[in-house]
């Protein structure tokens, strides 16, 4: 299997925040959900693809290329849609394709106008009069008329409402049916890829928790939950994010963790669960 | 076919895909050699994961309940309606297993438990 992006060992450090040795891979046909808190590295992370910011040290091959040393050529294949649309305000959609195919050679004037048809994107609608997500949609619309093979989402649904969001989803997974696109998907609304994604990468204040199949993370957890009294030490020391309330305590716990005779009484965990649990762990951890 | 998902509420996706497509065979709505959507496109359709189908898929094959055949796709396999019927005997049988064993930690006699064994049956198969 091809991998269409390769990241490794990738180090950012600023004055506040360290992105501390990221290292993930994302294969031709899937998607892969990149999840973590707001302030986890996600976007810096993304930005280092796209050679937006510099890291420290790490490297970085889309379609099996430098991203550096071939940034134009790797280019032209990738599509990019952020949380605010980077269109002039003033264009109106004939525009945003003059300014757009000038720029890719493999522009398509066909797919842009069928794209915004399909979208419901008036010809005549200025940038500025487009909703939030009319204005994802115009960015998926671009990168699907030059045939980008890898498309990068930066938390694309935080601004939306949940009727666009799904029509994201669909939007996704037709895009890969083929078996030849993929896409990296960074969002902090997990219940978008509890269905969709293919690969999790997880990461906490710029830690890697996870990457692998979505379906490893989601079974690598359990709930548990129980009287205040049963939880001792020994116990304890397995949870993750322990809360603890009047009666009894809730946390996390690793699937191989679990005590034998507590099987039964663990529950699936959600993304969302998981990276709850994991944060208040993790600043459990900072503050001590 | 009609496969419907709902997000985590009913237990992983792809066990719910499972659990769709053996009711489907079970029901006759599948026969044996009827080829099943492809994952590409089943994932689309469901807005599932590529991984999670083929994963259903995966399990499904190994339990005897379908067959790929390498570049023409995924068939029901023959004979699965038997595997599952084989499955859902073995299952009833533990299930018997479990009743006899609470029937007698409860005292009661062999000829009582066959009394009433036999006025289940009378309910469950003549009502």
């Amino acid at each position: 299997m091809n991998n269409m992006l390769e990241v490794t060992a990738l180090s950012k450090t600023y004055a506040d925040f360290t992105l501390d040795n990221i290292t993930f891979s994302l294969p031709e046909g899937f998607i892969m959900g990149l999840i973590g808190p707001n302030g986890s590295g996600k976007t810096t992370t993304i930005k280092s693809i796209l050679n937006m910011v510099e890291p420290d040290s790490g490297s970085i091959t889309v379609f099996g290329k430098d991203n550096l040393a071939q940034e134009q050529e790797i280019k032209r294949d990738i599509g990019v849609v952020f949380d605010n649309s980077y269109f002039v305000d003033e264009w109106n959609m004939a525009d945003v394709e003059k300014a757009y195919s000038l720029f890719y050679t493999g522009w398509s004037s066909k797919t842009y106008w069928s794209m915004l048809t399909k979208f419901r994107i008036a010809k005549e609608k200025r940038v500025k009069e487009l909703s939030k997500g009319m204005q994802m949609k115009l960015m998926l619309a671009c990168a699907f008329s030059y045939d980008a093979k890898l498309l990068i989402l930066d938390e694309p649904t935080s601004g939306l409402d949940p009727v666009s969001r799904d029509e994201l989803l669909e939007i996704l997974s037709g895009y890969i049916e083929d078996g030849r696109h993929s896409v990296l998907f960074s969002t902090h609304i997990t219940s978008d890829l509890e269905k969709i994604a293919d690969y999790i990468t997880y990461i906490n204040l710029g830690k890697m928790i996870f990457t692998g199949s979505k379906e490893d993370f989601v079974e690598g957890y359990r709930i548990v939950s129980g009287d205040k009294k049963n939880l001792t030490p020994d116990l304890e020391n397995l949870l993750i994010g322990v809360r603890t309330f009047a009666t009894g305590y809730e946390a996390l716990i690793r699937t191989q963790d679990v005590p034998e005779n507590m099987q039964t009484d663990t529950l699936q965990a959600t993304i969302d669960d998981i990276v709850v649990f994991v944060s208040r762990q993790a600043e459990k951890e900072a503050m001590r | 076919m009609k496969i419907v998902v709902s997000n985590n509420y009913e237990g992983p996706i792809y066990e719910q895909i499972k659990r769709q497509i053996i009711q489907a065979i079970l029901s006759d709505e599948l026969a044996p050699g009827d080829t099943l959507p492809s994952l590409r496109s089943l994932a689309k359709e469901l807005k599932v994961g590529v991984l999670t189908v083929n994963r259903a898929y995966t399990e499904l094959e190994n339990e005897g309940y379908l067959q790929t055949v390498q570049g023409r796709g995924c068939f029901v396999a023959e004979k699965s309606s038997e595997t599952i019927k084989t499955h859902l005997l073995d299952e009833a049988k533990s299930l018997m297993d479990q009743a006899l064993q609470k029937a007698r930690k409860a005292g009661t006699t062999e000829e009582e438990i066959c009394t009433l064994f036999q006025e289940q049956c009378r309910r469950i198969y003549h009502e």
